[in-house]
């Protein structure tokens, strides 16, 4: 079984000068390719800082987190943006699109950070509007988010955390603002995805959400308290 | 950094800022209203500079001229019990001669000597300027002949009574007669006329011991014919009291043949001159040295561009900080933008360099609308100029010495001053934001994320 990502005895602390905030006090979970875990637990339990710290936006302060066979926990901000950049698909609850680009140009983001900076290409343009396809906005390419729906404008999202072709995607309460019709369409993409062998790693305090998961993965406190991989059948 | 990266951070630039139109237009605004007056500031000063550069070159930049002063009053002792003191001053024709023999880099030595005088024909009658000269005189002086010929070394061996008279002495003296062939009286003496020299403008006054002159009034003779005629005595009568003075020359100009000798030649000039203990006690002359002037109103050109050019600078400063402040409120306003960006993959040095892009593409339109704005400075001044010859001094104003030199003013726009502008304004573009770029580029991308 060929690991996504792993942590291990993940530790991270918030220096608040009179205080020392212990967010993670020892983490240590494996994500296997082609896993789809959600990760559970109530505000303050340590799950934001676990997203942020899979997602390269954030540095543990000790412990090792291997992404795609790399150590990436102690990179310098410009390795962390390749990371970022290449590694993994962000989807966020409150979707975060550029409001002035179209949906195409929203696709097209990460494209423009990739290490080197090559210009897009017809190749690349067209493989953005085949993701804006698939995940069901063929018509609405060049709408701007404002003429969008919460779920169309979380498929965007979707679409540009595919386009280069990330380890992981990881997904913070992707449903969170939506109604639960949307909610199911988002989801349903999600499963596919997943079947096609994406790893997703998603943040959710939502029970029938995290039930979509193959496993679930409960925070407290900044530990994980227990795992379980019970189906919704 | 590749063409096509840099084609995209400017189109991304461009797009920011199309995003806000009005605020982009208004903040653009400051620098080409100091793009424009930076250049409009120079173009005033240069045009007034190479007004009195001109001035300079008339008077040659290869000449020294000698001019004749009189002495300050009180080595003349005029006092009232004086009166029939003649006082006598100036340049002779000894210092002629020793000059002449002397001074080898020079090609030419010119004497004149000029004294006002009541020239009449018929009835008319006018003051004149009679001035004694030699040939060269009229190269000199830039003078052109409109009728007949100027004097001729002939008319200095012969002591010929020809006179060659002066566009406006003609009209006054002869109206629409022909003066050529005619007489003419002037201080007791007739002469036949046989030229008329072409209206030229006046020379201005230049560095106080040259006064300005007024070529169109002159009555030009042959300066042995006016020596033999005249002596060396001038007598004025003047409100009831009387004056004799003698002097012999006005005015010596020696041409020199290369231009490093000009000033050199100047001081030797001045020694020589002052061996005479005569001049060492009067001071009676002065040596005007135009290639001195010029190098003199050159400095003042640049002290006038650097103070005109710095004031118009600060109103480029203040759009600057115009643009520092509106990339600032920017950068708050889009720090979900830039998380976003951060979160996909942006390197704080790419968010610098859209940041930095937006305020060069910003200063640098800024700055080119400005340059064309002022190309048009001349015919913006010539209308200014229309506009208050027509409405503001028709209404009487007065101050009759300001307009003239207000309407005489040319600006004249210094061609370097283009670049210059514009590559300060693309400067001041990247000053102002450096800051706000930075600021950008530090944000936390969590705490961007979740700004709202």
């Amino acid at each position: 079984m060929k690991l996504a990502a792993s942590l291990h005895d993940l530790h991270k602390y918030y220096d608040l000068g009179s205080v020392v905030v212990k967010a993670l006090r020892g983490v240590s979970a494996e994500f296997p390719k082609g896993d789809f875990v959600a990760i559970m637990g109530s505000s303050g339990s340590g799950k934001s800082t676990m997203l942020n710290v899979l997602g390269g936006l954030d540095r543990a302060t000790h412990g090792d987190y291997v992404l795609g066979g790399h150590n990436v926990a102690q990179l310098g901000d410009d390795d962390l943006s390749r990371i970022r950049n290449q590694m993994i698909g962000f989807i966020f609850q409150s979707y975060n699109l550029i409001p002035q680009y179209t949906a195409l140009e929203n696709i097209e983001v990460p494209l423009h950070y990739r290490p080197g900076y090559p210009a897009i290409g017809e190749a690349e343009r067209n493989r953005c509007i085949d993701l804006g396809e698939m995940v069901g906005l063929g018509d609405r390419l060049d709408h701007r988010p404002y003429q969008l729906s919460g779920g169309q404008q979380q498929r965007v999202a979707i679409a540009r955390a595919l386009v280069n072709d990330p380890e992981i995607i990881l997904a913070d309460e992707p449903t969170g603002n939506l109604d639960s019709a949307t909610e199911e369409e988002i989801m349903a993409i999600l499963d596919r995805l997943n079947r096609q062998g994406r790893t997703i790693i998603m943040v959710t305090h939502e029970p029938e959400v995290s039930m979509r998961a193959k496993r679930r993965i409960h925070m407290k406190d900044g530990l994980i308290e227990r795992e379980d991989n019970a189906t919704a059948t | 950094m590749h063409l096509s990266r840099l084609i995209r951070t400017i189109q991304l630039a461009l797009k920011s800022l199309m995003l806000h139109k009005l605020r982009s237009g208004l903040t653009m605004l400051g620098i080409v209203f100091g793009v424009f007056s930076v250049i409009a500031m120079l173009a005033i000063g240069e045009g007034a500079s190479q007004q009195a550069q001109d001035q300079v070159l008339e008077l040659g930049a290869m000449n020294i001229i000698i001019r004749s002063i009189k002495p300050p009053e009180d080595t003349g002792q005029s006092g009232g019990g004086n009166r029939s003191r003649v006082l006598s001053y100036g340049l002779k024709w000894t210092d002629f001669h020793l000059l002449d023999k002397t001074i080898k880099t020079k090609s030419k030595a010119i004497p004149v000597r000029e004294i006002v005088q009541e020239a009449r024909h018929l009835h008319r009658s006018l003051n004149v300027r009679l001035v004694g000269c030699t040939p060269e005189y009229m190269e000199v002086n830039h003078l052109e002949l409109s009728q007949g010929r100027f004097l001729t070394d002939e008319d200095q061996q012969q002591l010929t009574n020809y006179a060659v008279i002066a566009h406006e002495t003609a009209q006054e003296l002869y109206g629409i007669e022909d003066p050529v062939g005619s007489s003419i009286l002037v201080g007791g003496a007739s002469y036949q006329i046989i030229g008329v020299t072409r209206p030229r403008t006046a020379s201005a006054a230049v560095g106080g011991s040259l006064s300005g002159q007024d070529y169109n009034k002159d009555v030009y003779v042959p300066l042995e014919t006016l020596r033999s005629r005249m002596k060396d005595l001038v007598i004025r009568v003047s409100a009831g009291s009387f004056s004799a003075e003698e002097f012999q020359l006005n005015q010596i100009t020696l041409l020199i043949k290369k231009r490093e000798d000009v000033i050199p030649t100047s001081d030797v000039v001045r020694e020589s001159l002052l061996l005479d203990p005569d001049h060492v006690q009067k001071k009676d002359f002065a040596v005007v040295v135009p290639l001195e002037l010029l190098k003199q109103a050159d400095q003042l050109r640049w002290i006038f561009n650097i103070v005109l050019g710095s004031i118009a600078a600060i109103s480029l400063v203040v759009g600057g900080i115009g643009i520092m402040n509106i990339m600032l409120a920017s950068v708050t306003e889009r720090t979900r933008e830039i998380g976003i960006r951060r979160a996909l993959g942006a390197r704080q040095i790419d968010i610098i360099q859209q940041f930095l892009m937006e305020t060069v593409v910003l200063s640098g339109i800024g700055g080119i609308v400005g340059v064309l704005l002022g190309l048009s400075t001349p015919y913006a001044f010539l209308g200014i100029q229309w506009f208050v010859e027509a409405f503001v001094l028709e209404a009487g104003s007065g101050d009759s010495e300001l307009a003239r030199i207000f309407s005489d003013m040319k600006p004249q726009i210094a061609y370097w001053s283009l670049p210059v502008a514009f590559g300060i304004s693309v400067f001041i573009g990247i000053v102002s934001g450096l800051y706000p770029a930075f600021a950008a580029a530090k944000l936390d991308p969590i705490e961007a994320l979740r700004h709202e």
